[in-house]
């Protein structure tokens, strides 16, 4: 359906048929490198984030500066991250990666760390006269308990990696943001808005796929309420981020 | 690492702070945007969350609209602003994302705020014959301030940040001179740049958090 001289690419529209079967390759290539780059970044940051809710959980006093250094750390905007990680890792993939650790990680640990402490302490009580040792007590009883707090900043942390991404195309590594940057030089509409689209496709079904592991994971929390068609947990869902929108941005 | 006295070097030279691409002019379009933006989402978005919370309507909207605003990439919304028609008059995209990205975390904070005003509170004003409008003014803004200046605080923020990317699509501020050092592919001045946004960044942070603690006993969190 490539019609020759007229049609929607050599009108610059912004909707274009053409557009999406002549660079389907462009497209695809950008797609991989943008979940490449989001999944490499939350899955490090949940790696870096959970010993560090850990400690500041058993550790009180280490809590204070663990969600102080995060915060500092959030409140820097993106690109001058990406930019003070320049000397360190050069116009490089991993630069990318880098500085969206550093971002998943205030969201990670502070629901963490509120998920941890919202365990009751009757339940702690419990697993210890039933003889658990501290590491069996937080692996069997506190994180699986900390699960539905958690799960939320990892959604949170999983959206925003996807939004952030693009800014990565300032060093050429920025997945759907290249077609975005490369699209804005040329003004070429339909890949500017074709790139935006599937950006924010991406960030709904990484979402939703969060939210069905969670629902998978987390039996529990199901059992007492009426049965709820499953993938959409909108209560549990709202709920969650309302910890995330008061708790963003300050201590 | 030889950047860190380069960048020193970039930074104690003067000619870099003077002029129209000098680090004063684009610190100055940078705080003004900030607070021209921070002032005209705070008029659009704080009506409507007091009246929604007051009437405790629109409770999705309010709470949804800042998951959406998060998986909106910034950049991208810059971009398509640009090619737009918008485009066209100056810093004109750049105004309307910095309002299009400050309005929902202020939206949502002000809406969860009036929302977490002790119900018994609000119906012992009714019981005192106060009307709507008493209410909306006496009990529940000043019970919800907190949430609010809140919401303010991480609508700054995140104004700073995204005033920062516009420079990527062309727009003035700070960050213009961090895409004019990946230009020259002067990474001093990239560095350098970068350490200018994010003391900005942090002193707006700050001045929020010294203003919270000047603040009156009664309008602070229970935090």
């Amino acid at each position: 359906m490539t019609a020759p001289p007229d049609d929607c690419l050599a009108r610059n529209e912004w909707i274009c048929g053409a557009y999406l079967s002549t660079r389907r390759r462009i497209l695809l290539d950008a797609v991989v490198q943008h979940l490449q780059l989001t999944v490499l970044s939350v899955l490090i940051g949940l790696a870096v984030a959970l010993p560090l809710a850990v400690l500041a959980r058993r550790w009180g006093w280490t809590a204070g500066p663990v969600l102080a250094v995060t915060t500092v750390l959030y409140t820097i905007p993106s690109l001058a991250m990406f930019s003070l990680l320049l000397p360190l890792y050069g116009l490089s993939a991993t630069l990318v990666v880098a500085g969206l650790v550093l971002y998943s990680l205030t969201l990670l640990v502070r629901n963490i760390l509120a998920g941890l402490r919202a365990v009751p302490e009757d339940t702690r009580q419990a697993a210890r006269g039933l003889g658990y040792g501290p590491v069996r007590l937080l692996l069997t009883v506190e994180l699986p308990l900390a699960l539905p707090a958690a799960m939320a900043g990892l959604r949170i942390a999983t959206v925003s990696a996807v939004s952030l991404v693009t800014v990565g195309a300032i060093v050429g590594f920025g997945g759907l943001g290249n077609l975005i940057y490369a699209g804005m030089n040329t003004y070429f509409k339909a890949q500017v808005l074709t790139a935006s689209v599937l950006c924010v496709l991406i960030a709904v079904a990484a979402d939703l796929l969060l939210l069905g592991v969670q629902w998978l994971i987390t039996p529990w929390t199901r059992a007492g309420r009426t049965r709820m068609p499953s993938g959409r947990g909108r209560p549990r869902g709202s709920r969650a981020r309302d910890v995330s929108t008061t708790e963003a941005g300050g201590a | 690492m030889s950047t860190l006295p380069a960048t020193w070097h970039w930074l104690a030279d003067p000619a870099h702070w003077s002029g129209d691409d000098g680090v004063w002019h684009r610190l100055l379009q940078h705080l003004v945007l900030t607070v021209v933006c921070l002032f005209l989402s705070c008029l659009i978005a704080l009506p409507v969350a007091l009246v929604l919370g007051h009437l405790g309507k629109g409770g999705a909207l309010a709470v949804n609209i800042s998951n959406v605003g998060r998986a909106v990439p910034t950049f991208a919304v810059l971009v398509l602003l640009l090619l737009t028609p918008v485009g066209r008059w100056g810093e004109g995209p750049t105004v309307v994302a910095l309002v299009l990205f400050a309005v929902p975390p202020l939206l949502t904070n002000a809406y969860v705020g009036m929302r977490e005003v002790d119900r018994g509170v609000v119906r012992a004003a009714r019981g005192m014959g106060m009307t709507g409008r008493q209410m909306l003014l006496r009990v529940e803004l000043p019970l919800a301030l907190p949430m609010v200046l809140n919401g303010v605080r991480i609508a700054a923020v995140q104004l700073v940040a995204t005033a920062t990317i516009a420079a990527l699509a062309g727009g003035g501020g700070l960050g213009r001179i961090i895409t004019a050092g990946f230009n020259l592919a002067s990474t001093p001045q990239v560095v350098a740049g970068a350490l200018l946004v994010a003391v900005f960044a942090l002193v707006v942070e700050g001045a929020f958090e010294i203003a919270e603690r000047l603040a009156p006993g009664w309008s602070r969190g229970g935090r």
